[in-house]
């Protein structure tokens, strides 16, 4: 469905993305990850052709953004970060001038409009103006506005950003139901949003690609290593060091206790495809040492963001 | 059809919708008719002419205060990224938004045909020179909005915008008063590029092609900066 390739986007002398390559398959809902600044909202208005590439390819179906960017422009519906629109205008004519410039006609732009305002829960506001609404109803009609012409992708760009719990769990209500028969490309920050919704996951960093696939394989490519915490008291680091160090994949034991604390906190992290707390226990017993806390750090999204995208 | 026409309507509906339309339309009526109506009486001659001479001056500020939200204000909200993602050209939106600034200076023209109506009641007037007084109005309106446009293209501040477009409009407009201060040579090209000149030429019912082109010619070049202006920003 969109083939990109080796998409490089500079402004002035910041490189913003960096050569990425990626293809997204029809029906897939994909989420752009990354922190703040990695290149995501400019990956997308590459792709919906507000921006032009500095190199690479953009390929949607079978146009090229460049010479086909209006035919692109007519198969992608696009709601920008925050939903820009005229402030001014009240929500029906909105929705009306959309339909208008999508070359729908007459009697199609009606239903469509009743249409839209059902799906995405507009009716109580169709007549007030676009500045006076809240957030969440904005945000609605920025949805409403990139469904005006039932397209085949959607690109939402944070499309829960700034809304509150309700709204956010609404939204995602209506992008999963979109999401059935409709391609979607969506950025976001927050991880636990993209294991919702999407059926695939690309992370971002300083423009270029660190993982892509879905959450299920992320987490197994980086799920080899794991973190154990151990906290003990009445022992010390260097014997807790020497009885350890032998057990088969462990390859660092660190000492994160607090200076302040009498207990002995200890940070062991290990690589095996094996589980070999029962080992760690069985050394432990036979010590005098009394166990306080015993716990294995889940591999979670989060934790693989924060592995990929820290600074160093 | 083709969606400039639907821009055109958004952007002629926000003009009519907003308060600031109807206070430089009011600006614009009480600056010309005190300037028209003031010296009007101690000639006692029943043309327009007093209008015209002045209309390219006010023409200069106030056409850059009606085109400067055209460009900046979607900068500055943001709804340039939306109109830019619908499918849309460059060209169908400049055209659009020019066509609804000009039109919305040609409903600022009317209710100064009052002036022609009043003199007439009072005295002979010959109606030719009104006639091409006004057709040259909105041939200088168009070129100023155009120039205006582009100026409001240049950034998301719509002071700046105002503030640019003026000192282009104003430019043209004052080129004849500075004349004499350029070498003989120089005289014919710099009297051309006057906007005045050619206004009050076609103002005295003459209606020339030169001054006709030359509007044209500046309303093209301001269209084309914007359409620039616009390319910079993908």
């Amino acid at each position: 469905m969109i083939h990109v390739e080796n998409l490089t986007r500079y402004y002035d002398n910041f490189c913003a993305v960096d050569g990425i390559s990626f293809d997204i398959q029809k029906g897939e809902i994909l989420g752009l990850l990354g922190p703040n600044g990695a290149g995501k909202t400019t990956t997308l208005r590459m792709l919906t052709g507000y921006l032009e590439p500095s190199t690479g390819q953009i390929k949607v179906q079978d146009y090229i953004i460049g010479p086909d960017t209006l035919e692109i422009k007519k198969r992608i519906g696009y709601l920008p970060e925050s939903a820009p629109l005229y402030h001014d205008m009240i929500v029906y004519d909105y929705l009306e001038y959309v339909a208008e410039i999508r070359g729908l006609d007459t009697a199609k732009k009606q239903t469509r409009i009743k249409e839209l305002a059902q799906l995405c829960g507009l009716n109580a506001v169709m007549h007030k103006t676009i500045g006076e609404l809240s957030k969440g109803y904005k945000q609605r009609v920025g949805l409403a506005h990139a469904l005006m012409n039932d397209p085949e992708i959607l690109v939402l760009d944070e499309p829960t950003s700034g809304l509150d719990p309700n709204q956010i769990v609404e939204i995602r209500e209506i992008i999963r139901q979109i999401g059935q028969e409709k391609t979607i490309i969506l950025s976001t920050h927050i991880l636990s949003e993209a294991e919702a919704t999407c059926d695939r996951i690309v992370i971002i960093h300083h423009g270029k690609i660190v993982a892509d696939g879905s959450t299920q394989t992320i987490k197994q490519s980086a799920g080899k290593e794991q973190i154990i915490h151990i906290t003990l008291a009445d022992a010390d680091f260097s014997s807790v060091h020497r009885l350890l160090e032998p057990v088969a994949g462990i390859t660092r034991i660190e000492n994160v206790s607090s200076p302040e604390s009498d207990t002995l906190q200890i940070r062991i992290t290990l690589v095996s495809d094996a589980d070999i707390r029962k080992d760690i226990y069985r050394i432990i017993r036979k010590t005098d040492w009394t166990l306080l806390e015993f716990r294995q750090e889940a591999q979670s999204l989060e934790h693989i963001f924060r592995e990929l995208t820290l600074e160093n | 059809m083709s969606p400039a026409i639907y821009i055109f309507k958004r952007e002629f509906r926000a003009y009519i919708a907003s308060p600031i339309a109807y206070i430089v339309i009011s600006v614009f009526l009480l600056i010309t008719g005190w300037f028209f109506f003031t010296p009007f009486f101690l000639q006692n001659q029943a043309n327009l002419r007093n209008f015209f001479n002045l209309l390219p001056m006010v023409f200069s500020f106030v056409v850059p205060a009606v085109t400067m939200r055209l460009f900046s204000e979607e900068f500055s909200v943001g709804s340039y990224e939306t109109l830019m993602t619908l499918p849309v050209t460059f060209t169908q939106i400049i055209v659009g938004k020019f066509l609804a600034a000009c039109a919305f200076i040609a409903i600022m023209l009317v209710p100064t045909l009052l002036y022609p109506l009043t003199v007439s009641v009072l005295g002979v007037l010959d109606w030719g020179p009104v006639i091409g007084g006004y057709l040259g109005a909105l041939l200088l309106g168009g070129a100023f909005s155009a120039v205006g446009l582009f100026a409001s293209s240049l950034t998301r501040n719509q002071i700046i915008a105002f503030i640019v477009g003026m000192a282009i409009c104003f430019s043209l407009t004052l080129v004849n008063q500075m004349l004499f201060f350029l070498p003989k040579s120089m005289l014919g090209f710099f009297e051309y590029l006057g906007a005045d000149f050619h206004f009050q030429n076609i103002a005295k019912g003459v209606i020339d092609t030169r001054d006709i082109l030359y509007f044209i010619s500046v309303g093209l070049i301001g269209l084309y900066g914007a359409n620039l202006a616009m390319r910079e920003k993908c």
